[in-house]
């Protein structure tokens, strides 16, 4: 007995074939797509016209001034500045990310993963890691205000490179923490059990077998938290970091950052006779820093892809 | 050699041992720098807080401007808080009505829609313009979005205002917007997916009705985690929003304003250092409020995010 008719299961037949080569359109399925489209290609427009003003802008400061945009200290005429103190500052807070965040971080990192027991306090920690992690740069700034700045004062000389490289170190150091914490506990257990099997200390297998694992997982959250560093200027506001002049540049005197001069530089008018202004030092700076941070992330990211990879086919 | 093994020759070289004391007692030490800066970030907050109270006397009112055109006046004593509140809230929500839009659509896109090859290609570009520093973004307000986007279409009065600053703060936080929501998305396990297809629903159907209810926390977790990275953004506000340390508390996104870190920047580093004073104190109080909101909205978030763990 049919219950359906020839005809019907043609009909049903020919529909299913439709939905399934999709010669048939759903307009939901449609109208999401293009909706999801839209907001996808306005996030990436957003940041090629971000690109795109800060070279146009910087192009006739960088020609200018050639390479002693690089070299030169900071002027008081726009066309003739150059950016070498912040470079100076930038590299010292670079450096006292990787002297002091990174030996911590990755220390604490280890600590909580390879020797913490798993109780209340080491949940805490963990815990108050990633709210630090969380708190605003500037609320930093008032901590390296007081304790760097203030107490320390024997130490960093004031607000100096010292003082802003302590403070940002500390600012960095959770996400140092945190990446690091990952990449260690992506180590397979079995690379562990086979190092206690022949009687090795915990600080030897960590030593040995854990950390050059883990290895470039910690690479990545160094480059990552070196890349943050560099860009953050508002702590270096509260601390002090200058915005004028700086004939000299030295470990314990006034200092300045990089991020600190595109943020002074763009809030100055400029003369509005299309000679080289204000707005085009600022991009140029920009570029500088741009380049910089980008690079650091961009190695970033390859390191974590490459270290994913591996990982997948291991 | 007797043959015989005892407990101690198992334990190992007495001088191994020591060693692996010594490198657990460091690197337990490394991990307790943290208690201590979370301790020293609320114990300076907390005496400055102290400070500044002190110095108006405890009078409170004076945390609510009373008089005909209220504002936030640091060098004249007048500390109306609801203005850098409202200049904050203002901000923050232009910030969050750019970053939904765009974040959850890329993150939608890029966990649902996108062939792996586009994904491939998207991600890292998502997560270069988590890298871009904020002070970038703050030039790109001044002189892109202020003179280009906004002036053209709403002609304020200023060039800077919270509208400006507002966007600005929005494109920062659309990548974690977009990566806290992806991460979610992603965790949705494709046997839900494979199940909704199996009864027939479209892929409309399927994101909207199944995958989006599923990774609800999730992007719950990333609205509120962004919303906080946007109270907290301090160079776009300081560089964009308009004003310089003091104004008048204002409703109007066309209208200057000022954030809670704008204001807080502006006491330490402003044009005359005074760095005493309840002018400068007030740094204190504000930077405690602040810590307060950002740490409630990021537990929360992170509870959000510690259930998506769970769940799947």
């Amino acid at each position: 007995m049919a219950i359906v008719t020839e005809s019907q299961r043609s009909v049903t037949r020919s529909e299913v074939h439709q939905a399934i080569t999709r010669q048939k359109r759903h307009i939901p399925t449609i109208a999401l797509g293009v909706a999801l489209l839209v907001a996808v290609s306005f996030t990436l427009l957003t940041l090629f016209a971000l690109l795109a003003r800060i070279i146009t802008q910087a192009i006739p400061a960088l020609t200018e001034k050639g390479s002693g945009f690089l070299t030169d200290t900071i002027g008081s005429e726009a066309g003739k500045v150059g950016i070498w103190p912040g470079l100076f500052g930038s590299f010292g807070i670079g450096l006292g990310v990787l002297v002091i965040a990174v030996p911590l971080g990755v220390g604490a990192a280890i600590y909580l993963e390879e020797y913490a027991k798993q109780n209340a306090l080491t949940r805490f920690v963990i815990v108050n890691i990633r709210n630090l992690a969380g708190v605003p740069a500037v609320i930093y700034g008032v901590l390296g205000l007081i304790i760097f700045v203030g107490w320390l004062k024997p130490v960093t000389n004031g607000g100096s490179v010292i003082a802003a490289a302590l403070t940002l170190a500390i600012l960095v150091l959770p996400v140092v923490i945190i990446t690091s914490m990952e990449a260690i506990r992506a180590v397979p257990l079995g690379l562990r059990d086979a190092g206690y099997g022949i009687g090795a200390s915990r600080w030897e297998v960590t030593r040995d077998h854990v950390i050059p694992y883990a290895m470039p997982g910690i690479l990545t959250g160094t480059v990552l938290a070196l890349a943050r560093a560099l860009g953050e200027a508002a702590p270096l506001i509260m601390i002090g970091a200058i915005t004028g002049l700086l004939p000299e540049t030295s470990l314990s005197g006034k200092f300045t950052a990089i991020p600190m001069l595109i943020y002074s530089w763009s809030g100055r008018p400029d003369s509005g006779d299309g000679s080289v202004g204000w707005s085009n030092a600022a991009a140029a700076a920009g570029l500088v820093l741009l380049v910089l941070v980008l690079a650091f992330n961009v190695v970033g990211i390859l390191l974590r892809n490459h270290f994913e990879a591996k990982r997948v086919g291991s | 050699m007797n043959g015989l093994l005892a407990v101690a020759d198992l334990r190992g070289d007495p001088r191994r041992r020591a060693h692996d004391r010594r490198m657990r007692r460091l690197l337990g030490g490394s991990a307790l720098v943290t208690i201590v800066v979370s301790a020293l970030i609320l114990f300076v907050l907390a005496r400055g807080t102290l400070d500044f109270l002190r110095s108006v006397g405890w009078d409170f009112g004076i945390l609510r401007d009373s008089s005909k055109a209220p504002g936030w006046f640091p060098r004249r004593e007048r500390f109306d808080l609801l203005t850098i509140f409202t200049g904050s809230v203002i901000m923050g929500m232009i910030a969050m009505l750019v970053a939904v839009p765009l974040g959850l659509g890329t993150a939608v896109y890029l966990s649902e829609f996108a062939p792996s090859k586009v994904r491939k290609v998207l991600k890292p570009i998502v997560e270069v313009l988590a890298g871009i520093p904020s002070v970038i973004v703050g030039y790109f307000a001044l002189k892109f979005i202020a003179p280009n986007i906004v002036n053209p279409i709403f002609s304020p009065d200023q060039p800077r205002n919270m509208l400006v600053s507002g966007l600005a703060i929005g494109v920062l936080v659309v990548p974690i917007m977009a990566s806290i929501s992806e991460d979610a998305l992603r965790a949705v396990p494709s046997s839900l997916r494979e199940a909704s297809y199996g009864i027939g629903a479209r892929k409309s159907t399927t994101t909207i009705r199944i995958v989006l209810p599923a990774a609800v926390s999730g992007i719950v977790a990333a609205f509120i985690i962004a919303t906080s990275r946007a109270i907290g953004e301090t160079m776009v506000a300081a560089m964009a929003g308009g004003r310089d340390g003091s104004g008048p508390r204002t409703l109007n996104p066309l209208e200057p304003g000022l954030t809670m870190t704008a204001a807080m920047t502006n006491a330490a580093g402003g044009t005359d250092q005074v760095n005493s004073g309840a002018p400068f104190q007030v740094l204190f109080f504000v930077g405690l409020l602040l810590f307060m909101m950002t740490m409630t909205l990021n537990v929360i978030g992170d509870r959000f995010v510690q259930r998506v763990r769970q769940q799947y």
